[in-house]
């Protein structure tokens, strides 16, 4: 009796399945004609901002 | 609150079962009766708090007879494509193959793999790729699907579909790492069911 069941190969490699059901999405993504691929890809664009803190302050983040 | 045990009576008696399935729980949930006495007799003159659970729809009973249509909830993390829509059967790219579900089909949770979901109504039928997502079929003939990016097969390109094709055929000669041919294989195998989509 096999204790591991046949794991899919994205699994075997390390990857998890929300990194591998993004990747898929992004593939569908980028194959769309045009008005619709620049609305889907300005839809899903993420604006984030980083800052280190040190001695309990924040210093200047960076933005992306 | 309506207190609904529908779901508990239908449920035939097996001789191999000693404990219920989730499947077979009550349609409704009911309100904390102990919780509402209590507030009573320390704040009559104000209504008690609403639940999050009071908000939503009890999820309708499991009938004792197959229904005629199946109804299906087809949402992206954006939008709700299809909301409760009765239709006679949906196909699914299930990772074990194209799945064809009609109204009293087994409960079922299935993942799904980059491909094409079929709704079928009356004569019409309506297609979408789906990049990956699940669908759960529940035993009262409601299906959901969930999908990251799903779209109808008249927006895909298909020249981008080829150039991707080949560009990542290319790619998993090339790669070295375990992580890099995993890539390349995802790539490979949503171009192709693309492409099948496409040309199907």
């Amino acid at each position: 009796m096999a204790s591991n069941a046949a794991v899919p190969f994205w699994r075997a490699a390390g990857m998890t399945y929300i990194t591998y059901s993004n990747i898929c999405a992004n593939l569908v993504r980028n194959c769309l004609k045009e008005p619709y691929k620049t609305e889907a890809l300005a839809r899903e664009k993420v604006h984030f901002s980083i800052s280190k803190w040190t001695d309990g302050k924040p210093e200047k983040p960076n933005d992306v | 609150m309506l207190r609904r045990a529908s779901g508990l009576l239908a449920r035939p008696i097996l001789a191999a079962r000693a404990r219920p399935f989730s499947t077979d729980l009550p349609a409704a949930q009911t309100a904390d009766a102990t919780f509402l006495e209590a507030w009573k007799k320390v704040i009559p003159n104000m209504d008690p708090p609403k639940t999050p659970l009071s908000f939503m729809q009890p999820r309708p009973p499991t009938p004792s007879s197959i229904p005629s249509k199946l109804t299906v909830n087809f949402v992206l993390p954006y939008a709700s494509e299809l909301a409760t829509k009765e239709v006679d059967m949906v196909i699914v790219p299930a990772t074990t193959g194209q799945m064809g579900v009609l109204p009293g089909h087994v409960a079922t949770i299935a993942e799904l793999k980059p491909g094409v979901l079929s709704v079928h109504e009356g004569n019409e039928v309506t297609k979408y790729f789906i990049s990956s997502g699940f669908a759960f079929i529940h035993a009262n003939s409601f299906a959901d699907v969930i999908a990251v990016e799903a779209v109808p097969l008249d927006r895909i390109d298909a020249s981008l579909v080829q150039k991707g094709l080949a560009e990542f055929t290319q790619k998993l000669s090339s790669a070295t790492t375990d992580l890099e041919k995993a890539e390349a294989q995802i790539g490979i195998d949503v171009h192709s069911a693309l492409n099948s989509a496409l040309t199907g």
